[in-house]
């Protein structure tokens, strides 16, 4: 097996209105690292992410996840060990219940009726989501149903997990949880976010985009010191690595 | 009206499916037939019939006390489809004035018979409907569907929609909002404006249709939904719906309230 599980090969990617969403994009993910990719609004952010599981197909270089280039006749394969979490879980959870919308992917993967269940309570239980199993997931909360819309992946037993603003739309509560339940996962993970205080909680290597481009690649703290870098990316140092607002105290290994 | 009380009340009719009754407790498919069979029979009348319909509400009648369901609830959300039976039956009267029953010094035109037997069939019908989803839930209803051999592209495509009716109400009643926030003194209220934000919805609804799909294609979606729980046929459904065949057959074929009133006036 490889040893490099998500490689991008100087992918490129254009919109049918002619507008460059990705240029010339390169990286290569190892098995369990956790990476956060940055960037304004529009960088290309989500762009990218869709060509992680094949919904969009590289239009100029390649993609390769594990051994296999992302190609129509590998895309089954790739969605199993691609786990995607989509920004709005009203897109993600379509069934009648929460039980169901768990068992979608398990049941297309074919496996028996014994196996959906295991799976199903699994990964109910890995998000605290159990008592929720018989509810519509039209009338759960936001949290509720981003904690399911995380277990829908889970269920198929995915080796990396993709998730794009999986804090946006929670409440503090609610987004401390996502994040003690992302440090408990060993997958790898990358995560698109404006959320950079949970970056730096989460994810050990930062990849910066601006304008379908890489600007930056490398440690988080290292990333997030670099002022003029955040700057120029219409970013803005995290809440922790700022000086404290009543006391002027500067937190510690924070100066540049 | 308030749209998303309107809502809210379509989600309780759903939620009406998780009581626990005889009724609930029996395979969708057994209810989804006896309903089929009803709506038949109460369809195949003539368009004069009154008194053979009568005893059609039976059915509702036990249903609605069997299965623990609120009448007054189910009798507002009739009343609110009401004024798409009026609307088709209430030209009658005036298409046909010629006088098909007497009583006594008041005669009836066949207008205002086909009138009263159109809005009969309609309580019958859209009870009969709202009582199946009532006691089996939209999804059981698509389940027996695809059972009984619907296409499966059908029931998805039936399953989906109610589903995204939640959402699409919701994204639309938004956009009313602010819409209203923003208009002064009767100013904006127009077509213009309105036909801008019903375009603006069905782009918002095909671009979520998109992300919804590439959602089910990440899960190793392929065509078809997959029920979870496996559905028994015992011997209970099976008795339930041939009684009621039995009962909604006789119904048909032997008019009660005119044997009745013949055997009365007779005695």
């Amino acid at each position: 097996m490889s040893h490099h599980l998500v490689e991008l090969h100087d992918l490129s990617y254009s919109y049918p209105d002619g507008t460059k969403a990705l240029r010339e994009v390169s990286f290569t993910i190892t098995h369990g690292e956790s990476v956060a990719l940055v960037g304004a609004n529009g960088a290309g952010k989500s762009t990218l992410l869709m060509h992680l599981n094949g919904v969009l197909l590289p239009q100029s270089g390649a993609v390769r996840i594990g051994e296999a280039p992302i190609t129509r006749s590998t895309l089954p394969e790739i969605r199993r060990s691609v786990g995607m979490v989509f920004q709005n879980p009203d897109d993600q959870l379509f069934m009648p219940t929460v039980y169901e919308d768990v068992a979608f992917g398990p049941l297309n993967l074919g496996l028996p009726a014994e196996e959906v269940q295991r799976r199903v309570t699994e990964a109910l239980a890995r998000v605290g989501a159990t008592p929720l199993a018989a509810r519509p997931s039209h009338h759960l909360s936001g949290g509720e149903k981003r904690n399911v819309a995380i277990a829908t992946v889970l269920a198929m037993r995915p080796d990396i997990l993709v998730m794009d603003e999986p804090s946006s739309n929670l409440d503090p509560l609610a987004r401390r949880r996502l994040i003690e339940l992302l440090l408990s996962f060993k997958h790898s993970k990358i995560i698109a976010t404006h959320d950079l205080d949970l970056v730096l909680d989460v994810c050990k290597r930062t990849i910066v985009m601006h304008r379908g481009k890489i600007t930056a690649d490398g440690p988080t703290g290292e990333i997030f010191r670099n002022e003029e870098l955040l700057r120029c990316s219409h970013l803005d140092k995290p809440l922790t690595m700022q000086a404290c607002p009543v006391c002027g105290k500067r937190p510690q290994g924070a100066d540049s | 009206m308030d749209i998303s009380r309107t809502l809210f009340d379509l989600g309780r009719l759903d939620r009406l499916a998780y009581k626990k009754s005889p009724i609930h407790r029996l395979d969708p498919r057994a209810k989804l037939l006896v309903t089929l069979i009803f709506l038949i029979t109460v369809l195949s009348f003539n368009r004069y019939a009154i008194t053979g319909l009568i005893p059609f509400f039976f059915y509702p009648a036990v249903l609605v006390t069997m299965a623990d369901l609120p009448p007054g609830y189910l009798a507002k959300k009739l009343l609110l489809a009401a004024p798409f039976a009026i609307l088709v039956g209430a030209a009658n009267p005036c298409f046909e004035p010629a006088p098909l029953v007497s009583l006594g010094p008041v005669s009836l035109s066949a207008g205002w018979i086909s009138f009263a037997s159109i809005i009969l069939r309609f309580t019958l019908t859209v009870s009969a409907a709202l009582i199946l989803i009532a006691t089996t839930g939209f999804h059981g209803v698509c389940v027996a569907l695809r059972r009984i051999g619907t296409p499966g592209p059908m029931t998805v495509q039936l399953l989906l929609a109610y589903r995204y009716l939640f959402i699409l109400v919701e994204e639309g009643a938004r956009m009313v909002r602010a819409r209203s926030l923003r208009t002064f003194a009767r100013r904006g209220e127009g077509l213009t404006p309105y036909a801008s934000l019903l375009g603006h919805l069905l782009l918002r609804t095909i671009a979520r249709a998109r992300r919804i799909h590439q959602a089910m294609l990440a899960r190793g979606f392929s065509g078809e939904l997959h029920g979870s729980a496996p559905l028994r046929f015992t011997t209970r459904d099976a008795a339930y719906l041939g009684g009621w065949i039995t009962i909604l057959i006789f119904f048909r074929l032997v008019n009660l309230p005119l044997l009745l009133g013949n055997w009365l006036t007779a005695g």
